[in-house]
């Protein structure tokens, strides 16, 4: 187990370095000119010489990029080329609030979707059946944006009971709708995932000698079913989780929600570089850690995969 | 399980033939589409899938023939009328049409979901391929870029990628199309391993047939179903990840009419032309849904192992 | 079709109808099965893939997945009450318990997630009220009477760390933990090693002795039944077609379906003959069965009278039933050919 860690570790450190040199190289290819960016016009050619300089970035791109990497050793991710802060002060101010709203949805997807998944797998063509289908069906086609503008015309402007922007005071009621949106598209992917999980393992041989056993349609389902039924959808929330803690643009941008995802993709729009990178860097990382656990978990959860490990990572 | 399970090997008295192999040997050959084609006809939300998105083709198609005005004409005296009988789905603030800058929307939506799924395709395809067939060292290295391109946040690529080459909707296809590779690869990559070891080739190969024979004949069909599924559902998702580029203000540029950009404009009139919103989006969600409708009904229709 | 002493019958089966209702049609998968079964004996009944004898098992416990299966008719008498007609909570109560059953695929029928222990300690607590280290004891207990070595570390094992044969070791544990009066093997043995079939079918037998339970013991392997079963039940197609003692069966076969399988076995009992005859054509599906009797394609034995509608089961010499308008015909030319050979 511990050496199925360490491997997995050890796999991460291609895969960001990876990222760093794509990103790194993307932001190179860039054409505008960061230094221009920042004096904007009417700077002398000498003014935006000296900055260049200073910024390290009249080198060539090796040495940059060599330069950059000694720095992240160091656990540094450099100097966001439009503010005056460390691109470490900004993440720490921005990220928390996007792993907060994350979470959030993590737990509205957990509870409604996995329920409603067990719901419609075992009233199996009834009603609500029917119903979580459809209303999962269609959760998959609308754009988060859209749903989301909908929402705040609706809750917002109409009905004027939620807030439309903002974090506000941190307050439960500002996390409502921005939550909701971003749960929406993965909540129904859970719930579709957790009622054909069901439905298969319902229908496996050791379900039906778990009723000649004597055991009560509760005790099947509860004990017997669920735990094997979630264990992909176990995986498929932690994989969302790792999503989402990406941040996400599209909510934060609609709810001006103070957001990583957010600040990349205006550091992306000013071609601040040091943001996108660190910013990315992180998300990344945070991404695999998580993809991580979620394979110890489902080590946990599914005693036959222990002790297969060699084949298990293809 | 409900009955006594068909595919035993029989064993008392006569000869042993696994069943599997004359079942599955008869699926290599094509009449697996023939057969899941017969099953999709019957699936009704397939066909309703279908038709929406052979309703949308040719609105695409024939655009300037079924809309009632030209998408970029602004009559000011017009500007953000609600739906009436003139304007079926209202103005802008431009006194452009909505309803003809919907219908010709759809070419852009059309456009890019078989543009761009038809990049990841083909590069899934063959880099799937690679993987699978030859395995070793190819695999390896194909395998961990494709994690890269997964532990990307999607969107940020499309961002990134649109940044560095210039907004147009070229670049929306490249873009949307280079980040969807990997999933494809995984797949085709999957149906390969999978096949390329089931007993009915070795049967062949057996028998005599040549690498190429066996690739083109026995595994292709099979593999090619997944592909053929996660293809329909992906153009759904590519059509909103443009719709989306399009809103954050990265995608098509003005005036040619698209779905996300028309979003991104009703934004700042949503308390006064709530219709400017409403049509848009509801295009996109009718149209995702044909094809999450169409994709939905395809994989049943391969997979006859399904529901009763 | 009640044998002789009412008292010594443990289960009485009478008319029991199972139907599939799919796409493509009703299945008839069992039509018209009546059997009963006395008291410390071991009735096989036996036929072909899809003949029905997997469902009638799954019946009698009421297992059937309802949809797209379900029992039409019939009564299954146990104790005094009909199981067709009682409650689930009270029906709860006998399985596992007073009957209980074991499975095709032991590969399959334990839960992957859960220990052996887990599981086995469950069917005892699901009926007796124990404490914990009662039951750990109880479970050990179990595991030995099967022949598992090591029983007390192997509790804490996962099913996939045991063989096919250990797997189904466990599952008859797990089916005898309450001492059942009537235990059902459905096909225990297809799914192992021959040398391994051997073995579990002895534990069975061996168990079956020492408790004086019945034992339903369902195979298409006639060598299993001639072996192990004290009667026998032969079913084609849904619908039972011979049924009488392992002798009469093997030896004085009436059905021209248990004639045909007679003749493709291999037997060491009869003189060297050249070849095998396997019946010709093959069994009817189940949803257009054909009308009158559903063997008449196939049979040797055909007459325009077996297309009035199928043979009803008759008893056509003591103790030994036939659904065939031949049966006594046939009978008859057997008797007359061994006067002959002597």
């Amino acid at each position: 187990m511990i050496y199925y860690i360490l491997r997995r570790l050890l796999q991460i450190i291609p895969v960001l370095l990876g990222i760093t040199i794509i990103l790194f190289v993307l932001m190179y290819i860039i054409p505008e000119d960061p230094a221009q960016l920042i004096l904007q016009k009417g700077a002398t050619e000498q003014a935006l010489a000296n900055l260049r300089a200073k910024m390290g970035i009249d080198k060539p791109v090796y040495v940059q990029y060599w330069r950059y990497v000694k720095q992240l050793a160091k656990g540094d991710l450099g100097q966001s080329y439009r503010y005056r802060r460390s691109v470490n002060s900004i993440l720490a101010e921005h990220y928390p609030n996007s792993v907060k709203l994350a979470l959030a949805a993590i737990f509205i997807e957990i509870v409604i979707g996995i329920f409603a998944g067990i719901i419609s797998a075992v009233k199996k063509y009834t009603f609500w059946d029917t119903l979580v289908t459809v209303s999962t069906t269609l959760a998959v086609c609308v754009p988060v944006f859209w749903l989301g503008m909908m929402m705040q015309v609706i809750f917002g402007l109409q009905l004027g009971v939620l807030p439309m922007s903002g974090m506000g005071d941190g307050s439960i009621r500002y996390y409502i709708l921005p939550a909701l949106t971003l749960a929406s598209v993965s909540t129904a992917y859970v719930a579709r995932m957790t009622r054909s999980s069901m439905l298969e393992v319902i229908s496996n041989d050791y379900i039906t000698t778990a009723y000649a056993k004597g055991l009560s349609f509760r005790a099947v389902i509860g004990k017997h079913a669920l735990k094997n039924a979630l264990i992909p959808v176990v995986t498929l929330i932690g994989l969302d989780l790792g999503a989402l803690m990406g941040g996400a643009i599209l909510t934060e941008t609609i709810f001006s929600w103070p957001g990583i995802g957010r600040v990349i993709y205006l550091a992306v729009l000013q071609r601040d570089a040091p943001v996108v990178i660190g910013g990315t860097l992180i998300l990344v990382l945070v991404f695999v850690f998580i993809n991580l656990i979620v394979d110890i978990v489902y080590a946990i959860l599914d005693p036959r995969i222990r002790y297969h490990k060699r084949e298990a990572n293809v | 399980m409900i009955m006594d399970d068909d595919k035993k090997v029989k064993k008392v008295g006569t000869a042993a033939i696994p069943d599997e192999l004359e079942i599955e040997g008869k699926y290599s050959r094509s009449s697996l589409y023939k057969d899941a084609w017969k099953r999709l006809k019957k699936n009704k939300l397939a066909m309703l899938g279908l038709g929406i998105v052979i309703f949308l083709v040719i609105l695409a198609i024939f655009a300037p023939l079924i809309a009632p005005y030209d998408p970029n004409a602004r009559v000011k005296e017009d500007s953000a009328l609600g739906p009436s009988s003139q304007y079926w789905f209202g103005t802008d603030l431009l006194g452009r049409d909505i309803l003809s800058r919907v219908v010709y929307g759809s070419r852009i939506s059309i456009e890019v979901g078989i543009v761009a799924v038809g990049i990841s395709v083909g590069l899934g395809l063959f880099f799937g391929a690679l993987s699978g067939y030859f395995g070793r060292w190819p695999d390896a290295v194909i395998m961990r870029v494709a994690d890269i391109f997964f532990a990307f946040p999607y969107i940020l690529g499309a961002i990134a990628i649109m940044t560095i080459l210039g907004s147009g909707i070229v670049n929306i296809f490249i873009a949307i199309g280079v980040l969807g590779w990997a999933y494809f690869a995984r797949i085709f990559r999957g149906s390969i391993l999978s096949i390329k070891n089931k007993e009915y080739i070795e049967a062949a190969r057996a028998l005599g047939a040549s690498n190429t024979r066996i690739i083109v004949k026995h595994i292709f069909p099979n593999a090619i179903a997944p592909i053929i599924v996660y293809a329909t559902m992906n153009v759904g998702t590519a059509i909103i990840v443009e719709a989306s580029l399009s809103f954050l203000g990265i995608g098509v540029q003005p005036p040619t009419p698209a779905w996300g950009k028309m979003l991104s404009e009703s934004l700042s009139f949503i308390d006064i032309a709530p219709w400017m919103m409403l049509f848009p989006g509801l295009a996109i969600v009718i149209t995702v849904l044909g094809f999450v409708l169409l994709g939905d009904g395809l994989r049943d229709a391969f997979d006859p192992k399904m529901k009763n | 079709m009640t044998g002789n002493g009412k008292n010594n019958t443990v289960l009485e089966v009478n008319d029991l109808r199972t139907y599939f209702y799919t796409d493509n049609g009703i299945v008839k998968a069992v039509d018209g099965v009546s059997f009963d079964l006395k008291k410390g004996e071991t009735l096989g009944i036996v036929g072909e893939t899809g003949s029905g004898k997997s469902v009638t098992a799954l019946s009698i416990l009421r297992l059937i997945p309802e949809p797209p299966g379900k029992v039409v008719g019939g009564e299954i008498i146990f104790n005094g009450s009909d199981l067709l007609k009682l409650r689930k909570r009270d029906l709860q109560k006998y399985r596992g318990n007073r009957i209980s059953m074991i499975f095709q695929d032991p590969m399959t029928s334990l839960n992957p997630v859960y220990t052996v222990g887990n599981q086995l300690i469950e069917s005892v607590v699901i009926h007796r009220k124990l404490k914990k280290e009662e039951a750990v004891k109880e479970a050990v207990r179990l595991l030995q009477m099967v022949g598992i070595t090591e029983a007390g570390n192997r509790l804490s094992s996962y099913p996939h760390e045991f063989s096919g044969g250990m797997r189904q070791r466990v599952m008859i544990a797990m089916a005898i933990a309450n001492s059942p009066d009537i235990l059902i093997a459905d096909e225990p043995t297809t799914a192992l090693d021959v040398t391994i079939q051997a073995q579990i079918l002895e534990l069975v037998d061996e168990i079956k002795k020492k408790t004086n339970s019945s034992i339903i013991l369902i195979t298409h392997d006639l060598g299993v039944v001639a072996k192990y079963a004290e009667r026998v039940m032969v079913m084609y197609a849904g619908k039972p077609v011979e049924f009488s003692t392992v002798d009469n069966i093997f030896y004085r076969p009436m059905h021209p379906y248990t004639l045909g399988l007679m003749n493709s076995i291999t037997r060491l009992d009869e003189e060297k003959r050249e070849k095998l005859k396997p019946i010709k054509g093959s069994p009817p599906s189940l949803i257009e069965l054909p009308a009158g009797c559903t063997f008449r394609n196939r049979c040797k034995f055909y007459s325009d009278e077996c297309r009035k509608g199928f043979p009803p089961m008759k008893e056509v010499e003591e103790g030994h039933f036939a659904a065939c308008y031949m049966a006594a015909d046939i009978l008859k030319n057997r008797a007359a050919k061994d006067n002959i050979d002597g």
